[in-house]
């Protein structure tokens, strides 16, 4: 086998890849609607719609992420 | 209950707003001087002939390109950044001093910079590389101004209340490492200075000049690689940073979904990078690496346009509020023509469409949809949102706002299609010829056949600098003359008559 050979191969390997990863991740987005913080994705818009300084954060910094 | 500040802190967004109009002006002056002497030959010595040297159009060029990048847009950016980041990250840029400091410093140290690219220009002092003219001094000041640019974001993100980054933040920190990445490697230079000739003399250069480290082939590909990334990183991602955040917030609606946004986020940057092959179809790189420009290109269109229609369907069943709120067309209208030049574009990047579009005018027309189209509606229409809230007064006049809508859409209009026509007929002609293979016309016959279309593309670009006038306007006299509020409106925009 030569290099264009590989390179061939390879191309096709990274294609079907990235090609399955990226519908994984649709998939897993849709399957699960929440991260890994419990919190639905949809949840997160509002950050922009309440973004007061006053406002309660969509997910707060809690004092154990500050250790 | 922990003790928050009782608001933003928008200085060195308002600093940055100034630059983002000052800027859009100059660059977008220049543009139609250059219109008009491409029309018309003659204005290129406008000023005498003694005075030439200034007045031509490949003097001003640069600037003019030069000037609504890294001037308009990049300020454009940094003002919607200092804005938008406190905003969606809570936090008040004035907890830390020490980040005022660096904005400030940021940004006058962006001035100074800005200066110097205007006086070296104008001095005919450059590197000859499009779109990264710039000798290595100034490139060294401008290193500078984006690493503060970069502590600043990354010390606002690091004081933050919200946990999650809002969407808008991902693309900011994508522009600034995007365009970190591009600018170093394309503007890796030697001053001359340090050349030694055939004959081995040495210090025959100057200090200053420089010359690329690329030769040849891989400096094309190096160039293209950064100038088609130039507008993924500077045109197209903090752009959409912009409109994410603005959209929802002026129209009071949620992103239709954020899924989406996430997903179109990763398709973006995985597949733009490669997309910049498409500028060198038909010459000596490889022809793999011409296919790959073409096919990336193509598949660029699915991530652009989830992100686009994500836009247009946050309005779903709001519909009401495009007919009532020029801000809110300016926004939709800039999303459409993002659509718009996604499309175009990739269907140049084909190979047999591109033997006819290459090096003629619907390439410019096509990057100005884009410009003028989608960042510089959506640029206007972030700084308009603004202006109520930093300088806590109405704006000051809706019917001047959507008059200026009307007539920039106007001159948009009339600039791309004058460039489509112009550019199909160039490529038409060009290509041309008799049984025997010789050429049917020549290149004088081509611009005798294009005046026309360069003298509407000039009024084009004339009426979209009147409504930027019209823009600078009304923002002075919303900061001047604007009915203060006493509260911050939560969503749209109040308006004077």
């Amino acid at each position: 086998m030569n290099i264009a050979d590989l390179q061939a191969y390879g191309y096709f390997a990274i294609t079907v890849f990235m090609t399955v990863s990226l519908y994984a991740y649709i998939y897993h987005l849709y399957k699960n609607k929440k991260d890994a913080d419990g919190h639905d994705y949809e949840e997160y818009s509002n950050m922009a719609l309440h973004d007061d300084i006053g406002d309660t954060p969509v997910n707060p910094i809690s004092k154990d992420d500050k250790k | 209950m922990e003790n928050r500040p009782l608001g933003y802190d928008y200085t060195v967004a308002k600093m940055f707003m100034l630059t983002t109009i000052v800027l859009g002006i100059v660059g977008m002056l220049i543009g139609v001087i250059l219109a008009f002497e491409l029309a018309f030959p003659s204005i290129n010595t406008i000023l005498g002939s003694g005075l030439a040297e200034y007045t031509n159009f490949s003097r001003l060029r640069p600037l003019h390109t030069d000037a609504v990048i890294f001037g308009f847009t990049i300020s454009g950016v940094f003002a919607t950044w200092y804005y938008v980041g406190q905003r969606v990250l809570k936090v008040n840029m004035a907890e830390s001093p020490l980040l005022m400091f660096l904005g400030k410093l940021q940004f006058w140290l962006y001035v100074v910079t800005v200066a110097a690219v205007v006086v070296s220009l104008l001095a005919g002092v450059t590197t000859s590389k499009e779109y990264a003219e710039f000798e290595w001094p100034i490139d060294l000041a401008i290193v500078v101004v984006w690493v503060l640019f970069g502590v600043n974001m990354f010390g606002l993100i690091g004081m933050r209340r919200e946990k999650s980054l809002y969407i808008s933040v991902w693309y900011y920190i994508a522009t600034f490492l995007g365009i970190a990445m591009l600018y170093l490697f394309n503007n890796m230079e030697v001053p001359t200075m340090l050349a030694t000739s055939a004959a081995g003399e040495t210090g025959i250069g100057s200090w200053y000049h420089s010359v690329s480290m690329y030769a040849g082939t891989n400096d094309a590909l190096v160039q293209w690689w950064y100038g088609h990334n130039a507008v993924a990183f500077g045109f197209t991602v903090p752009i959409v940073a912009m409109i994410y955040y603005f959209l929802p917030k002026e129209s009071g609606q949620a992103i239709y979904s954020y899924k989406l946004s996430l997903l179109s986020f990763w398709g973006l940057m995985f597949v733009y990078l490669w997309a910049g092959g498409h500028h060198l179809l038909f010459s000596t790189v490889p022809d793999w690496m011409q296919t790959m420009g073409s096919i990336f290109s193509i598949v660029l269109i699915l991530p652009s346009w989830g992100s686009a229609i994500n836009m247009l369907l946050t309005m779903k069943g709001e519909w009401q509020q495009v007919a009532a709120s020029p801000l809110i067309k300016f926004m939709v209208l800039g999303s459409t023509f993002y659509m718009f030049s996604t499309l175009e574009g990739p269907i140049q990047a084909i190979k047999s469409v591109n033997a006819i579009a290459h090096f003629t005018d619907w390439i410019v027309g096509h990057v100005h949809d884009g410009v003028l189209g989608w960042v510089g509606f959506m640029i206007m229409a972030a700084l308009y949102h603004m202006a109520p809230r930093v300088f806590k007064r109405e704006i000051y006049s809706k019917s001047l706002m959507a008059s200026q809508f009307w007539i920039q859409t106007l001159g948009v209009v009339l600039y791309f299609t004058s460039m489509w026509i112009a550019g199909i007929t160039q490529g038409m002609m060009w290509r041309a010829h008799d049984e025997f293979g010789n050429l049917a016309y020549s290149f004088i016959d081509t611009v005798t056949v294009l005046h026309p279309y360069y003298a509407i593309r000039g009024v084009g670009g004339l009426l979209y600098l009147i409504g930027f006038l019209m823009f600078a306007y009304n923002i002075y006299k919303t900061m001047t003359a604007g009915k203060p509020l006493e509260k911050e409106p939560a969503n749209a925009s109040p308006m004077g008559a």
